[in-house]
Order: C-alpha cells, then structure tokens, then sequence
C-alpha cells in the first residue's frame, strides 16, 4: 500500500495517510456485506437458530459495522487520530446504552421473554 | 503539483490533520452518542408498552431487509463515486453519486411506506404507546439523516454537472461520504437491534 502527503503552502508538513484501495477491494466488501445480511435474515427465519438468534446477530452486525468504518470510511488507512475521535463517541454511546439497559433492568425483562436466548 | 494544489485548498491542524476530517470525525463521534441515546430509550420502553401494537405483531422484516440492503449498496456506489472523483473521472463519480442519491431515496420510500402503513392499517402512531413512541423518533431521525444526506448528494451531483468537482475538492465528496457512511452503519444497528431482535 502505497503512502501519500501532501505538503501546505505554510511549509507545514500534514500528517501521512495510506492510499484508499481501488474498486475490486470495495466490490469484495460489498459482496461480503451482501452474504452476511443474507445469513442475518435465514437466522431470523431459522427455528433452529432461536437459541442463537441473539448473539449471532450480534456478532454478525459487528462484523458489517467494522467492515464498512475500515474500508469504506477508510479509517484502516486513515490516521489513527480519527479512529480515536470516532472510538471515544462510539464507547460513550455503548456505556449509554448499557447503563440505561442496566438501570432499567431491560437486560433481565429480555431474558425472561427470550430464556432460551 | 496535483497534491501540492490539492493541499492548498485544504486546510491542516497543527497535528498535520485535516481540520474539516478532524472536526467531521468529531460529529460522528458526537452522532454515535446522540443514537445511541435514542436506541437505548427504544430498548428500554419496547417492552413497557400497556396496549398493542407490539413490535412482533407489525415489524415487516421483507421489506427493511430490502431496506438494510440498498443502503448497503449505496456506500458502495459512494466509495466509487469518491474513488472517481479522486482519479479525476468525473463521469464516472457523477454515475456513481446519482445512483447513490437514488439508492437513498428508495429507502426513505420504504420508510415512508413502512410509517404508512404502520398509521392506517395497525394503528401505530406516536401517541399510541411506548413502542410507537420510541420506535417513530429512532426510525424517523434516522430517515431524516438520510433525507439530508440525499440533498448533499444531490448538490454534489449539480457541482459536478457545473464543473465544479474535481480531484482538488475531492475532500468535499470524502466527508458526504463519511456521512452517508454513518448513516449505514446506525442501520446496520437499527435493523439488528430493533427489527430482527424483537
């Protein structure tokens, strides 16, 4: 992967960032994405996969959401300080929603209604 | 040259970062938390709700896969529209923002059809209890992300039909997509979270 600066008028030296990749590596991620909320919805439809319907979303949704920040936000290949402003909101986000779910007890009401999940 | 007059249209931080990428980041960051707010409040009350309908009885699970997978496929027409624009292929990265801007505008479609549906044939609305009221502000603020996304798309689409778009403002056609990004991946949370896990 070929690396890239550029430089400013001021004789600043702007901070190096990777090439972006070309169209068949966005056409594989697209094809990946394409295949895993395929097997999202089979999981959903799936009676056999109730039991794992909850964590295997999870983990799926997880994957789709990381495949399209790195590759498609570029953040695999943008500055590292990028990742860290777009983590620091995405961790608050996540504490929100757990602490809320925690004090609500939406955790224990979800596993009654779903004891197998 | 071509870096070097890119560059001068751009301005840096002392860090040597872009500062229209830093502070775009920044709001993303910022965008994370206020729906992560707004998810949270939907999994908190989904459950309280004291009369129907109930997410199970109306969710149509078809019909946002539909959804789930045209916004997938306009982030892919948006990385090749900015691959265009960064490679001064103008044509191509007008193709690829039109379909793009199209792409949105068939889920905001489905999503105006879905709330439709939801208010005449159920009788879901944002008065009728927790569920409808939760559901409609995380959905609809959702919905509205993308209406704002389409305009932008679309007055890059009229830049670039004047142009004015080249591989000098490709930053511009790099933070739209940061945005039209964003609001993919919040539905990749919103369709897993609130329709496949009810």
């Amino acid at each position: 992967m070929s690396e890239a600066a550029h430089s400013t008028p001021q004789g600043e030296h702007p901070a190096k960032e990777h090439a972006h990749p070309g169209a068949g590596e966005y056409l594989r991620i697209a094809a990946i994405l394409t295949v895993i909320t395929a097997v999202e919805v089979a999981v959903f439809y799936i009676p056999a996969m109730a039991q794992w319907l909850v964590p295997t979303l999870l983990v799926l949704s997880a994957v789709k959401f990381v495949l399209v920040v790195m590759f498609y936000m570029h953040l695999k290949f943008d500055h590292p300080t990028f990742s860290w402003l777009f983590t620091l909101g995405l961790t608050i986000a996540a504490g929100i929603i757990i602490s809320l779910m925690l004090l609500f007890d939406a955790f224990v009401r979800f596993h009654n209604m779903h004891p197998a999940g | 040259m071509a870096t070097a007059a890119a560059a001068a249209d751009h301005h840096y931080t002392t860090t040597g970062l872009n500062s229209r990428k830093m502070l775009f980041w920044t709001f993303l960051g910022s965008e994370c938390m206020f729906f992560g707010s707004l998810i949270s409040t939907y999994l908190v009350y989904k459950n309280h709700s004291t009369t129907g309908p109930y997410p199970h009885e109306v969710l149509n699970i078809p019909l946002t896969s539909i959804s789930a997978f045209v916004l997938l496929m306009s982030s892919l027409t948006m990385v090749l529209a900015l691959a265009g624009v960064q490679r001064d292929r103008i044509g191509q990265a007008k193709l690829w923002l039109a379909a793009t801007a199209f792409l949105g505008m068939i889920f905001i479609g489905n999503q105006v059809y879905e709330f439709h549906h939801f208010v005449t044939s159920e009788g879901l609305t944002l008065q009728k209890n927790l569920f409808g009221a939760s559901f409609f502000v995380l959905t609809g603020f959702h919905g509205a992300h993308v209406t704002v996304g389409v305009i932008w798309l679309l007055s890059l689409l009229i830049m670039a039909f004047s142009g004015k778009l080249s591989s000098k403002n490709s930053l511009d056609v790099e933070i739209a997509g940061l945005y039209w990004h964003f609001v993919d991946i919040v539905w990749i949370g919103i369709f897993t979270l609130i329709y496949l896990i009810q």
